[in-house]
């Protein structure tokens, strides 16, 4: 005889529209009764294969970038942006970075785990300063992320490795103008028009979505303000957008990546300043977890991680 | 540390059975790569001379491109011993190679660098390698040849079009790399450099002058250089992408000869 | 399913009591959850023609292709995970690469197709890996040998076809294709019927977006592999939709 039990209907509402292509379809879970203790005896290892042709070590992965405090990534003709949130862990701490700058023309924008971020951003300035040596060029944004996806490949196919809890966020800009690329742990990546990742990122999203039309035409103050707006919908009613928790990088034709400093920064939060806010917080889709500051779920997630 | 194990070298996934890679090498499972395990022999030859040479090879800038030229002898010492090695390359719609030296070297990197081209168009994303990347990537990989006492014994011209503009640039075995406006490798360089230098310094100069001094300094070196031939290949990039000709047959005429005495 | 709960389908290392290795089904299950993915071989190439499902309107068209060039002579469809299926991918180019080091020569489909086949069955064979869930299609066209075409499947299976189907619907496209006179088509009127092949088994209600790529290798295009000339795609797209909209208004006189 199997169930649905209730532990498995309520992670099924939490789960993203977007886990990218991974799985299109989250099947229906058949459990056997008597074994609740084993839920899912298909996810102890990223090795295993679930009966639904599923990975669920991998989902789980997915899982902590949501952890992570949203960021958004767009772009016009000309500049790719990255906008982000930023998390202090308490009213003592700094606000822990979200932008890491690569190289002069790309610059990620993380959420999940910091420290598989940090990894693989080492990698990537590794990957671009060896292209710099060996073609006197800077790398082809493109090429950087296929590098970066099969780099993340190897992990979810191996006993004695797990896959990176991070989704980054690249904005770029090469011979072919700017580029915005997501990453996720699945080792999927996609080249993007616009993009949000995160906590709550599901209404920067259908900010997004509503005005992707509009985002190659305008120009670059409209452009971050956009990303503003769009970032801003993922918070609650009682935040708001300040020069402590917000970061901005921007990179373009002639325009070395620069991560905006205060005068800056706090002229693009004034193009958004006083406007009416859109119910965006509350409507939001993906329930990615409450808002804690981002050490604390972190913890919590690598705990997951230990056999 | 006896935690984190050898980075470069991680253990095998487990002990006392087999191990994938036998089977198959894995990817990432980089027991293969890293500082190599090979017991080090206490004497090792290199080479210190190049076998089957050819000669001059000679690049001229004009406003819209550049040419090449270089003739086909494979010289064994003395002897011309090879008619038909052409060494003019197309590497891609922007980028020419020319080579002088050894030939099988070249022929060696001109492999990798086909290879190089058909990885490029198998990413399929429409970038193209561009002249200085090459020229560059050609001097990290001939320095670093030499650098280890094992040179690859021969001598570039990369030329092309580099975002619109003209690119002529040199490599040399050591890795020493220049750009100019005229390039002669080999016994050319003592001949057909001040002849190349002239006709650029008197201004800018068309594709057709550019050609005419090109063939007047491969007759020159016909005549003064003995490991020289009088079929060569010409070969042009301009904004309308890379030619190589057929070999081209220069025509010479020895009637004055007898009147040189050696003494 | 008489393996859940067994214990018997959790490692690839493993048999089951009558005889079968669970986790190879399993990952054989995550390419049939992805969009379908079909190959024709006709009298003068071979086409592959792929349903990209597209998930999110952020994506940039074009953007994930499932059509690889492995060789200058040589195509890939894949289906199932495309992370996956880009390390397939990348060992297919380096062992292509490899043998034109060695011989000097494009590597021959069929031994390519052997190397490949080994390495995905050499996931296949232990506990601390697990096999790659996607399949692939490779193809080529050569003077000598004309076209050439194999599936490759997580197995490490593989077979040469004159035409196949993997993915979502490959059933009601392996039904479409046994209806073609393979051997007499030319790649040109290939195209037409992969593109139609698509658009009639895409399922409009689950999978909402998709897009439509079209590859070939053959004698027109000099035995190399490319994408098919965007006039002749966007044809053979037009004439699919056409195809579907009569077979919709078909359907509505029946009711």
């Amino acid at each position: 005889m199997v169930v649905k039990t209730d532990l498995e209907a309520a992670s099924a509402n939490d789960k993203p529209s977007t886990g990218g292509q991974w799985l299109s379809q989250w099947h229906n879970y058949n459990f056997n009764l008597t074994s609740q203790w084993f839920r899912n005896q298909y996810d102890s290892d990223v090795t295993v294969w679930s009966p639904q042709g599923r990975l669920h070590q991998v989902e789980y992965a997915m899982e902590a970038v949501k952890l992570g405090s949203a960021t958004v990534g767009l772009k016009n003709k000309q500049f790719a942006v990255l906008i982000a949130l930023k998390r202090a862990v308490s009213e003592l701490s700094a606000y822990q970075k979200k932008i890491i700058p690569i190289d002069d023309h790309i610059g990620i924008s993380i959420s999940g785990l910091t420290a598989d971020a940090r990894m693989l951003s080492r990698f990537m300035r590794t990957e671009c300063l060896n292209h710099r040596y060996a073609h006197d060029a800077p790398m082809p944004v493109g090429r950087l992320i296929s590098l970066v996806g099969n780099k993340m490949q190897i992990c979810t196919q191996r006993y004695d490795k797990r896959p990176l809890g991070v989704g980054l966020l690249v904005a770029g800009y090469d011979d072919q103008g700017p580029h915005i690329y997501q990453t996720c742990p699945s080792a999927n990546y996609f080249d993007c028009r616009a993009m949000a990742i995160g906590a709550r990122s599901q209404s920067a999203r259908t900010y997004l979505e509503k005005h992707l039309n509009t985002f190659l035409d305008c120009d670059l103050n409209e452009l971050v303000a956009h990303g503003l707006r769009a970032l801003r919908d993922t918070l609650p009613n009682e935040v708001d957008l300040n020069n402590k928790n917000v970061s901005i990088a921007i990179v373009g034709p002639n325009t070395p990546l620069r991560i905006a400093e205060d005068p800056d920064l706090s002229r693009y939060l004034s193009l958004v300043e006083g406007e009416e806010r859109r119910g965006g917080a509350s409507a939001t889709g993906d329930a990615g977890g409450p808002a804690e500051g981002e050490g604390e779920p972190a913890a919590q997630v690598q705990g997951r991680y230990k056999r | 540390m006896a935690f984190a194990g050898n980075f470069m070298n991680p253990a095998p996934l487990w002990h006392n059975g087999p191990s994938p890679g036998a089977f198959y090498s894995f990817p990432a499972n980089t027991t293969s790569m890293g500082p190599s395990r090979e017991t080090v022999s206490d004497f090792k030859a290199h080479s210190a001379t190049p076998i089957t040479t050819t000669t001059t090879v000679i690049g001229l800038k004009f406003d819209k491109g550049c040419v090449i030229a270089a003739d086909t002898l494979g010289s064994y010492g003395s002897l011309a011993r090879f008619r038909d090695c052409p060494r003019v390359l197309k590497v891609n719609d922007l980028i020419l190679l020319g080579s002088g030296g050894d030939y099988a070297d070249y022929q060696y990197l001109k492999d990798i660098i086909e290879q190089k081209i058909i990885d490029e168009q198998c990413i399929g994303d429409g970038l193209n390698l561009k002249p200085k990347s090459l020229h560059c990537w050609l001097t990290r990989v001939l320095y670093n040849k030499r650098s280890k006492m094992d040179p690859l014994w021969s001598n570039y011209i990369v030329a092309g079009i580099q975002d619109g503009e003209p690119f002529l640039g040199a490599v040399d075995k050591l890795g020493t790399a220049y750009e100019d406006a005229a390039i002669a490798t080999g016994l050319g360089a003592y001949m057909a450099t001040p002849l190349l230098r002239d006709a650029v310094d008197k201004g800018p100069i068309d594709e057709e002058t550019a050609k005419n001094v090109v063939q007047k300094c491969m007759e020159v070196l016909f005549y003064r250089d003995a490991r020289s031939f009088p079929r060569y290949q010409l070969g042009v990039v301009n904004t309308n992408g890379v030619t190589v000709s057929e070999t081209i047959e220069l025509k010479h005429d020895w009637t004055l000869a007898h009147m040189i005495h050696m003494k | 399913m008489s393996s859940i709960g067994t214990g018997y389908d959790l490692s690839a290392s493993q048999f089951s009591p009558d005889g079968r290795v669970f986790q190879v089904e399993y990952a054989a299950k995550a390419v049939e959850n992805s969009g379908t993915v079909i190959g024709l071989r006709g009298k003068d190439g071979v086409v592959f023609a792929v349903e990209k499902l597209v998930s999110s309107k952020l994506y940039e068209p074009g953007a994930n292709k499932r059509i690889f060039h492995v060789d200058e002579h040589v195509g890939m469809a894949v289906a199932g995970l495309i992370s996956d299926a880009r390390q397939i991918v990348e060992t297919a180019r380096s062992e292509a690469s490899n043998y034109r080091s060695q011989y000097g020569v494009p590597v021959p489909l069929k031994y390519l197709n052997e190397r490949v086949s080994m390495y995905m069955h050499a996931y296949t064979l232990y506990s601390a890996v697990r096999p790659y869930g996607c399949s692939v299609i490779m193809g080529t066209w050569t003077d000598y040998e004309g076209p050439q075409m194999y599936m490759l499947e997580p197995s490490g299976v593989s077979f040469s076809y004159f035409g196949c189907a993997v993915g979502k619907a490959k059933q009601a496209a392996k039904t479409e294709i046994e209806k073609l006179k393979l051997a007499d088509l030319t790649v040109k009127e290939l195209v037409k019927e992969a593109a139609r092949i698509i658009y009639i088994v895409h399922d409009e209600l689950k999978d909402k977006q998709f897009e439509l790529e079209l590859s070939w290798v053959c004698k027109d295009s000099n035995g190399r592999h490319q994408l098919v000339p965007k006039d002749m795609a966007v044809e053979a797209e037009n004439l699919a939709k056409q195809a579907l909209a009569d077979i919709e208004d078909s359907d509505e006189g029946d009711i």
